[in-house]
């Protein structure tokens, strides 16, 4: 009987250290694979938006960040982060944010390093794309001076002139 | 449409705290199995171990879920299962020497147990952020250094079966090399984050390996001075193994550059000749490697590497089991050579399981590290987990007759206060960095981009 029992004991213990390596192994794997696939469904639209009641576009302007939602993880508006300008808001029109010392620009910069009309912000149909008009200092998109209309999300830093511009959600 | 995202960071305490709960669960079925099959019964002695084990580590987990609480969730039950399973072969080995509880290696191996648990928890409170280490670079070289020394100094040291590396304090007795490793790791990181630009770029290629000025040589030619210098005035082969093992690694892994290998390989091999040639207790390990059955019946030879592939070799697949082997007749069964106690009884498919053990510990070091934001804690964390990996690989490899055997202790596992003192302060700084690796950075307003920064370096 006690002879069995520690036979029992002996395997129990060898199986029982395995079972915990194999534990470990579960935690260790959720690192290794630590991204997740999310599914995005299309989302109702949202309730309305308290939007500023001063701006003549404000129906076009809300149908737009409506749009921009529903699609997903879109930029939405633009911000002006470094800069004479730093601070400046605007949202993004699908026909075309035009920046640039110009006052014909949707986004007037008062930057000696910007030309009048420099680069215009648009949409292609899927997603915001950043065209350089010819400026005379360039687009840059980080440390890349942009030569052909570049996609940009999110986060994505242009600079223009001394000015820095951000795509924001 | 579908986007790829992180997992939601997991702190991880409760899969912590159930990963100990197990590990104190297997421990405990470790230690009834060595007494009923040595003496059929279940005594108190038993319960003892076990409730302090318990204590400390929830104590210590405890203490990471109210001050660290994003602390790898892996370590602590890794070593809490590392330490309980070398207690239970302590208490074994005294049981086949006759030794009772309240006067057995045991006993003292968890009494050391408690005190390296508290001061892990006073490493774990008192540094807040690793960072803060960095300042004490040169500090904590001169106090590695000296470390090191001490058992040199007349008076406290102590020789112990012809290594000098012991200090002793009438019936206190401390090996202070063990303690040194943490120490001089924090000063090869914060050595090697200051000065590896340098060390990196200048220096002109030969034959595609881009070797260092002579100038930048100087750190590595001290760091092999003062591992010959161990190796020679304290005849301590597996410390000085160790240390300028975890220098090379380190220099590798701050500059990328191979030729730091190729130069500390160089040295390490002409200093190992030597040693051959010089020493006489160096041949005779080397010998005892190259041919470990021929002198068992020498009296002026060991025959300890011989027994302790005998008992491996009589533990097999799955092991005689716990209490039924002889662990016992090999020299050193509960330091040295606990891993081939533990091969004798639990056999290759229980210490394969220590092995990964091990493995995973070392990966969650260098996890950390990956994760850290700045270049200090990264190379902290690699060395920390070098070490455990090294001495690992040392004396395994020394007791299977993969290199020639040097005395290094198992970490956590075998017999020793310093060590175990050590490897639970190393885990807590490793804890604490992993930590900082694993919160989720606090929201910042991004840097605007573009702006041409330069960055400097110094190249002295």
């Amino acid at each position: 009987m006690s002879e069995l029992t520690v036979t029992l004991m002996r395997f129990a213990l060898l199986a029982l250290l395995w079972l915990f390596v194999l534990a470990v192994a579960r935690v260790v794997k959720r690192d290794l694979y630590g991204t997740r696939v999310i599914p995005r469904r299309v989302t109702a639209p949202p309730a309305s938006a308290s939007a500023p009641s001063t701006t003549p576009s404000r129906a076009e302007r809300r149908r737009a960040q409506q749009a921009a939602k529903a699609r997903g993880n879109l930029p939405t508006r633009l911000v002006v982060t470094d800069g004479r300008a730093a601070g400046t808001t605007l949202p993004l029109r699908e026909s075309g944010t035009l920046i640039g010392r110009s006052p014909e620009c949707s986004l007037v910069l008062d930057d000696d390093y910007a030309s009048g009309r420099h680069a215009v912000i648009r949409f292609d149909g899927t997603d915001w794309v950043v065209e350089d008009l010819g400026s005379t200092n360039g687009t840059f998109l980080g440390q890349e001076r942009l030569t052909a209309p570049t996609r940009v999300g999110i986060g994505s830093a242009l600079r223009i002139g001394r000015t820095v511009v951000e795509l924001q959600r | 449409m579908t986007a790829v995202g992180r997992w939601p960071v997991r702190r991880g305490r409760t899969v912590e705290l159930l990963l100990i709960l197990g590990a104190v669960a297997i421990v405990t079925l470790a230690w009834c199995n060595v007494t009923e099959a040595i003496h059929g019964t279940l005594p108190a002695d038993l319960w003892i171990g076990v409730a302090a084990i318990l204590v400390l580590t929830v104590g210590c987990h405890l203490v990471l879920r109210w001050r660290v609480a994003y602390a790898d969730p892996l370590i602590l039950p890794i070593i809490t299962l590392l330490n309980g399973l070398g207690i239970v072969m302590i208490y074994r080995l005294d049981l086949a020497h006759d030794r009772s509880f309240a006067h057995g290696l045991a006993l003292r191996q968890i009494i050391w147990t408690a005190i390296s648990v508290v001061i892990a928890v006073a490493v774990l409170l008192l540094v807040r952020d690793h960072r803060v280490l960095r300042r004490y670079t040169f500090l904590s070289a001169a106090v590695g250094v000296l470390l090191l020394l001490l058992p040199l100094v007349p008076v406290i040291g102590r020789s112990v079966n012809g290594s000098r590396i012991w200090v002793g304090l009438g019936p206190f007795t401390l090996q202070p090399g063990e303690i040194a490793k943490v120490v001089l790791t924090i000063f090869f990181a914060s050595y090697l984050v200051r000065t590896r630009d340098a060390l990196t770029v200048a220096g002109k290629r030969v034959l595609g390996l881009t070797l260092p000025r002579a100038r930048d040589l100087g750190p590595i030619l001290a760091a092999w001075a003062v591992a010959v210098g161990i190796l020679v005035l304290q005849s301590d082969l597996g410390t000085s193994l160790l240390f300028f093992g975890l220098f090379v690694a380190m220099l590798y892994v701050a500059t990328e550059r191979v030729s730091w290998i190729v130069i500390g390989m160089t040295l390490f091999g002409a200093a190992a000749y030597a040693a051959y040639v010089l020493i006489p207790h160096v041949r005779e390990r080397v010998e005892l490697w190259l041919h470990p059955f021929a002198y068992t019946r020498d009296p002026h030879m060991s025959d300890q590497v011989a027994k302790g592939l005998m008992g491996m070799a009589s533990g097999g697949m799955f092991g005689t089991g716990l209490g039924l082997g002889r662990p016992d007749l090999t020299y050193f069964s509960e330091s040295d050579y606990i891993f081939p106690s533990f091969a004798e009884e639990i056999g290759l498919v229980g210490v394969f399981a220590l092995l990964v053990l091990y493995a995973v510990l070392t990966e969650r070091g260098l996890r950390t590290a990956l994760g850290v934001r700045d270049g200090f804690g990264k190379l902290l964390a690699t060395g920390l987990a070098f070490i455990i990996a090294l001495q690992v690989f040392v004396i395994v490899g020394g007791v299977t007759r993969v290199i020639p055997l040097t005395g290094l202790t198992t970490p956590f596992l075998s017999y020793g206060g310093s060590s175990l003192l050590a490897n639970w302060s190393l885990a807590a700084l490793l804890l604490r960095i992993s930590d900082q690796a694993r919160r989720p950075v606090p929201a910042v307003p991004p840097a605007p981009a573009g702006r041409d920064v330069t960055e400097e370096m110094s190249i002295r």
